[in-house]
């Protein structure tokens, strides 16, 4: 089988402060991993780098395409690049803020992706709207409101739907779980498992909760200072930590 | 005439402007930045379109201008009085007679010629800047041709008010590739676009000039299921009685009453010249009338 | 089916002075399908270890554990992950679920993982609910909320939602009643008859004797010599 995504010796320096170095990893599809690590472990410079967002110093992110197969992102013209970002890939922030246009209705906030991959077709882009809703179980009433109008957990609900809307293969998901309430947390973890099973995306999951790892992903990388410490499958890594660090962090999680 | 250079601006200024047209016309719709300068006006007043026409005008040409369609309104008397001490070119209100015409908020009803410019007067020349405010990441949207967004405001349109209410400055599709801002004029003069005239645009406290060659495809932006449309009032003028002209409407009492009469104040002389007459007018030309 | 050969396992404790712990040293076995070995042992003397190990969730430092001829020491996660869902099935002690998910359909989740239909998925969720006598009034609530006997038997249902060729048991019958601890041992024998290959911890010693081809004590692994 080939890897959707192949990472291979990706660092980021931000001058003299390492952000992140040495990370090679290959993803399959309909895998999901896990990185976790503290606030500053390099985490969040990752991802950034692994969608485009950032630029590594040294390093190749490979990408199955459709059409082509494998190839660099990082090597890619930046049109190339933004056409993958809003078909192929998605990126799920942790400030639903940062990834809708808060001054657009819920429905125009989905839209947007069609209509940017030459959707043209108003009733149609309704109608998917309204389904993708549903999926994300938002009242199909508060379509035409505006996400300043939704709770927290509504506004993450429906940033997930805004990038999976085009059905992409790959998600990014920064913290997605951050900053919401446990009830509506676990509301919005349930939804993200089964939509990753229903509609079999690979996905890679950035928190500093192992809870969250523990239920979403299928494997999980540990960072600290900049570096993978440990990784492997998620059960494993959370019940028999071989790391120095692993062992404190699973050992510092407070148990309810 | 002696304290002024020939049409206000100086002959490099000039000359840095006519680069920025001639690109403009190069690359239809796409805008140019262009080093904009102080003008004995106010910004919104039409300094982008004012140095446009500097740069353009010639001693034989003839100017026309408008404002809202009428050549006696502030704006355009003030523009028009500039050139005619500025410039000392003739001046008409006939818009077959004018060789050069700037407008502010309309395009003339009768169909211009090879042998014309049409120069308008752009407060906001980025279609796209409502909707994203950073230049930057509106520069690379129009780079790399991503306008999904520009739909995005027509979709809110419908799903607000059943219809694509944008009325005015709505958004073409130049030659199938850059999305314009046709300055705002309303929607019922977008077809007009494709004309034989040369359009060009100058936006003067933005620092933009963008043109429409003649003969350039311009097609108003739509979707499948909600076409373009372009909207007039119900109604014909209340003077000449034209049912195919944009109108105004004009309230005439404390009562509510009113009257709808062309934009196009020459238009609708030259009919009623011609004899036609609205239903709140009498015939000016009785002989023309009986003929 | 389940072969392991030589297998030692090591925790190094790095937060409590590096301190190593040797607990299972030259372990081996070997399971048939349609056969059922009991681990036995005294407490601590490393069942659940082993049985873990089997599963890939504790990483075994030497020697080879295949399974239907994946070794899990080696395997990648994604192999494992596979090896999971389609052949090896694991019914532990506690429930582990996402809150909020209905019992029933943390009962057919396994059967929709490997993309069995929907509806033939809650079929078969349902007849082992009924089987394992779970009142159907609780059949839309999340297990999270039921009692601790409640609990374990819709694990058991879960882990036998899916007919996979191995399982891994780890003490089926603690804490249900006399008929559910019948049912249990019916669907283990029903397992055998299909030619599961089974390991399994019972301190229930009728149990254990009934549906058990052969015990191993695993404290014979356990290193004479610890440091």
């Amino acid at each position: 089988m080939t890897p959707l995504l192949q990472v291979n010796n990706i660092e980021k320096n931000y001058g003299a402060r390492l952000g992140c170095k040495d990370v090679s990893f290959d993803l399959y599809p309909g895998e999901v991993m896990g990185i976790v690590g503290e606030s500053g472990s390099g985490k969040s410079t990752l991802l950034n780098c692994l969608a485009g967002h950032l630029e590594p110093d040294t390093g190749e992110v490979l990408f199955n395409t459709r059409i082509e197969g494998m190839r660099d992102t990082l090597k890619m013209s930046e049109p190339e690049r933004r056409m993958l970002a809003r078909t192929d890939w998605a990126f799920v922030h942790q400030n639903a803020r940062d990834g809708l246009r808060m001054g657009i209705s819920a429905g125009g906030n989905m839209g947007e992706r069609l209509m940017a991959v030459g959707d043209r077709h108003y009733g149609q882009i309704r109608t998917q709207a309204t389904e993708w809703l549903e999926k994300v179980e938002i009242s199909e009433e508060r379509i035409d409101d505006r996400p300043s109008a939704f709770s927290g957990g509504m506004q993450q609900r429906l940033q997930i739907a805004r990038n999976l809307i085009t059905g992409p293969r790959l998600v990014f998901m920064d913290e997605p779980t951050g900053g919401l309430d446990v009830s509506v947390q676990a509301r919005l973890l349930d939804l993200i498992r089964s939509l990753v099973r229903e509609l079999g995306l690979s996905a890679i999951i950035v928190t500093h909760d192992l809870a969250v790892v523990r239920l979403l992903a299928d494997r999980l990388m540990v960072m600290k200072s900049g570096h993978v410490v440990e990784s492997g499958l998620t059960d494993q890594v959370l019940d028999d930590p071989q790391d120095a660090y692993t062992q404190l962090l699973v050992s510092s999680v407070l148990q309810v | 005439m002696s304290e002024y250079n020939f049409a206000y601006l100086d002959e490099q200024t000039k000359r840095m402007i006519r680069r920025a047209i001639l690109k403009g016309l190069a690359i239809p719709g796409y805008q140019v930045p262009f080093a904009s300068r102080e003008m004995p006006m106010p910004y919104g007043w039409g300094t982008g379109g004012v140095q446009v026409s500097a740069a353009c005008l010639m001693p034989e040409d003839v100017l026309k201008v408008i404002d809202q369609g009428a050549d006696d309104t502030n704006n355009a008397v003030s523009i028009r009085k500039f050139f005619e001490k500025t410039a000392n070119v003739e001046t008409t209100a006939a818009t077959s007679e004018a060789t050069l015409i700037q407008t502010r908020h309309r395009i003339p009803e009768e169909d211009l010629t090879e042998d014309q410019i049409l120069v308008y007067q752009v407060p906001i020349p980025e279609p796209l800047r409502f909707l994203e405010p950073r230049e930057t990441e509106t520069r690379k949207m129009h780079a790399l041709e991503e306008y999904g967004l520009m739909y995005v405001k027509l979709y809110e349109d419908i799903s607000q008010h059943g219809q694509i209410a944008t009325s005015y400055s709505y958004p073409l599709k130049i030659e199938g590739r850059y999305v314009m801002d046709p300055s705002p004029i309303p929607k019922f003069d977008n077809p007009k676009m494709e004309m034989s005239a040369i359009q060009l645009f100058g936006a003067g406290r933005e620092q933009r000039i963008y043109a429409v060659p003649p003969y350039t495809k311009a097609v108003s932006l739509d979707f499948e299921d909600y076409p373009f449309e372009a909207m007039k009032a119900d109604g014909c003028c209340a003077l000449c009685g034209a049912d195919h002209t944009y109108l105004d409407e004009v309230i005439i009492d404390d009562d509510g009453g009113r009257m709808f009469v062309c934009s196009d104040t020459d238009y609708c002389e030259s009919r009623r010249a011609a004899g036609h007459v609205g239903a709140q007018a009498t015939p000016q030309n009785q002989e023309a009338a009986a003929s | 089916m389940i072969e392991i050969k030589n297998v030692s396992k090591t925790f190094t404790l790095h937060n409590q002075s590096s301190t190593s712990i040797n607990v299972m040293e030259g372990a081996k076995l070997s399971v048939k399908p349609g056969q059922c070995v009991a681990l036995t042992g005294s407490s601590g003397s490393g069942k659940s270890t082993l049985m873990r190990m089997i599963y890939g969730n504790y990483l075994t430092q030497e020697g080879e554990i295949l399974i239907d001829g994946v070794d899990v020491v080696q395997a990648e996660p994604r192999e494992i992950i596979e090896l999971r869902k389609s052949t090896l099935g694991y019914v532990s002690q506690f429930l582990r679920v996402v809150p909020r998910v209905s019992t029933l359909n943390v009962v057919a989740e396994p059967l929709l993982q490997i993309g069995v239909d929907a509806k033939v998925a809650e079929e078969r969720a349902k007849e082992l609910l009924t089987r394992l006598r779970i009142p159907q009034n609780l059949w839309q609530l999340s297990p999270l909320t039921f009692s601790g006997g409640e609990q374990q038997r819709v694990n058991i249902a879960r882990g036998f939602a899916h007919e996979y060729p191995a399982m891994l048991l780890d003490e089926p019958t603690a804490s249900l009643d006399a008929k559910n601890r019948e049912t249990v041992l019916a669907l283990i024998e029903d397992a055998k008859t299909r030619g599961a290959a089974i390991i399994g911890i019972f301190h229930d010693e009728a149990a254990r004797d009934r549906v058990c081809d052969q015990q191993i004590d695993v404290s014979i692994f356990t290193p004479k010599a610890a440091a």
